[in-house]
């Protein structure tokens, strides 16, 4: 199958998820079933990760600057700034697709694998609507507030290893924080955790709703599934990048 | 009533269903009987929409299913309960949950109404205490019953089942068999019934059709089997020297000639 093939059947599979809930009682459920499930699911994850890529992220700009006419305070405003235009969204989503990415698609390749979409499909219910839609409506609310999460963590990490390795006081931390701040930067990072969320949930939706086969056709379309989230967050990481920062 | 008229289907070059034509009739267990590969799921894929024929017509109660709209497919769709090879239960749900999602779909009724009904099909097909139990915690025939109870909690016109028997032991075929001939009857539904199981053939077979590569070869009911002279009928269900015996035993019983000592010496002479 070529990739204009793939494009076309992501393509109509997004189209056909646009439709009246059979009962939206039912739909609210599942939708707060997968908030749950991405958001609550990942929080663990996504905290260590942001608290250590700000600890590294201090350390190794204080290891780079070594001129003495440049000010302390100046590794904050580098930590904050590479926390939130790039590690927060692109890092921690890059993460996501890997725990959340690989869960959908098998999630949906066993519901496949094992009838239970035909199931649904025979009791009249529209599946792409019930088992798709919710997932995405789900990414998109909880990634970008697991992004906001990790931007303070990160932060946070930053001002800790600092702090505890004598490189800088927390006080001066604090101080290069507020220097330079960028409110758009904060904008621009919510953007681009829209653009993943949308890819992390939709992409690996696609390859678990199409499985064909059993047991290792679920394990490779997971799989495929990650890979492609990733190639597709770093394409259009640069995309945004080039639109929005240039 | 299903009526289908000349269903053909290929995948590639191959031909899966070549011009097949049946009544299904209403308030009988309607059996789709043939080996394996000869088109018997492919063919009730195709009845219950979830694969298009390319050529044919099928007929639910005089409307016509491969004209309708989508939305009008999706309205006859509740009327269809179905019961999969391998149950198709909701691993994430309890059998109580799997069996009330039908009704949490598409009713409006309160929270002691739908498990009044959930409670009233699980005792129906008696699995009165694994309310709370979750698929992988219940056995095989279990799943089969939670099966059923789910494709009937909604009241269906129309039931399908898919090699219903396919992995229980002999026992529990008989009573998943039984239970399918008894709802059929109590709801007056038609009834399909995919199967290989010569039991199921010989026990609830009202209305059967033998498939062969894609094409009906023989149709006839449990009774007519017995006598058939058809060549290749007779090799798929009389497969083995056992069933050869049975089968000239229940022609005696028929023909009200039954004769146990002589049955016993034919045997033994054999």
């Amino acid at each position: 199958m070529n990739y204009i093939t793939h494009l076309g059947r992501y393509t109509l599979m997004l189209k056909g998820m646009i439709a009246k809930p059979e009962n939206a009682k039912v739909y609210w459920k599942e939708f707060m079933l997968q908030c749950g499930d991405i958001g609550i699911g990942s929080l663990g994850i996504v905290s260590i990760v942001s608290l250590f890529m700000g600890a590294v992220s201090a350390v190794q700009t204080a290891y780079q600057l070594v001129s003495p006419l440049i000010s302390k305070s100046t590794i904050a405003q580098i930590v904050r700034d590479t926390v939130i235009l790039e590690f927060s969204p692109t890092l921690v989503c890059i993460v996501l697709a890997g725990v959340v990415g690989s869960r959908i698609a098998s999630e949906l390749g066993n519901m496949r694998v094992s009838e239970q979409i035909d199931a649904l499909e025979i009791m009249g219910i529209n599946t792409k609507t019930y088992l798709i839609m919710p997932k995405i409506a789900a990414a998109l609310l909880m990634i970008p507030l697991l992004v906001i999460i990790s931007m303070v963590l990160g932060i946070l990490g930053g001002r800790f290893a600092g702090g505890a390795s004598g490189i800088l006081s927390y006080d001066t931390f604090d101080r290069g924080l507020a220097e330079s701040f960028v409110a758009y930067n904060v904008w621009f990072a919510l953007i681009k955790a829209y653009t993943f969320a949308f890819i992390i949930s939709s992409i690996p939706a696609y390859y678990g709703y199409y499985v064909e086969g059993g047991a290792l056709e679920i394990g490779r379309s997971s799989t495929k599934a990650v890979v492609v989230s990733c190639i597709m967050i770093l394409l259009a990481d640069y995309a945004l990048a080039a639109l929005l920062l240039s | 009533m299903i009526e289908f008229k000349n269903i053909k289907k290929k995948f590639g070059d191959k031909v899966v269903l070549d011009g097949v034509s049946h009544v299904m009739e209403t308030g009988k267990t309607n059996l789709i009987i043939g080996t394996s590969g000869s088109g018997k799921t492919v063919l009730q894929k195709c009845l219950v929409g979830l694969l298009e024929p390319d050529e044919g017509e099928i007929i639910y109660d005089g409307k016509s299913f491969t004209e309708m709209t989508q939305e009008d497919r999706k309205l006859l769709r509740q009327q269809i309960g179905m019961l999969f090879q391998g149950s198709a239960l909701f691993d994430s749900m309890t059998v109580e949950e799997n069996v009330k999602f039908p009704l949490n779909m598409f009713t409006n009724d309160n929270h002691s109404k739908k498990m009044k009904r959930v409670n009233e099909v699980l005792e129906r097909v008696n699995l009165k205490d694994a309310n709370k139990k979750f698929p992988a915690e219940i056995s095989g025939g279990m799943k089969k019953r939670v099966g059923i109870a789910r494709a009937v909690v909604l009241n269906p016109k129309y039931l399908f089942c898919d090699e219903p028997n396919s992995g229980l032991d002999p026992v529990t075929s008989m009573v998943i068999d039984k239970l399918i001939k008894d709802l059929t009857l109590e709801y007056n539904i038609t009834t399909i019934v995919n199967t290989h199981d010569m039991n199921s053939v010989m026990e609830i077979g009202e209305n059967i059709l033998y498939m062969v590569q894609g094409k009906k070869e023989w149709s006839g009911n449990s009774k007519d089997i017995i006598f058939s002279d058809n060549k290749q009928l007779n090799e798929f269900i009389f497969a083995s020297e056992f069933l050869q015996d049975a089968k000239s035993m229940r022609m005696m019983e028929a023909k009200g000639k039954i004769d146990h000592d002589e049955f016993t010496r034919e045997a033994e002479e054999k």
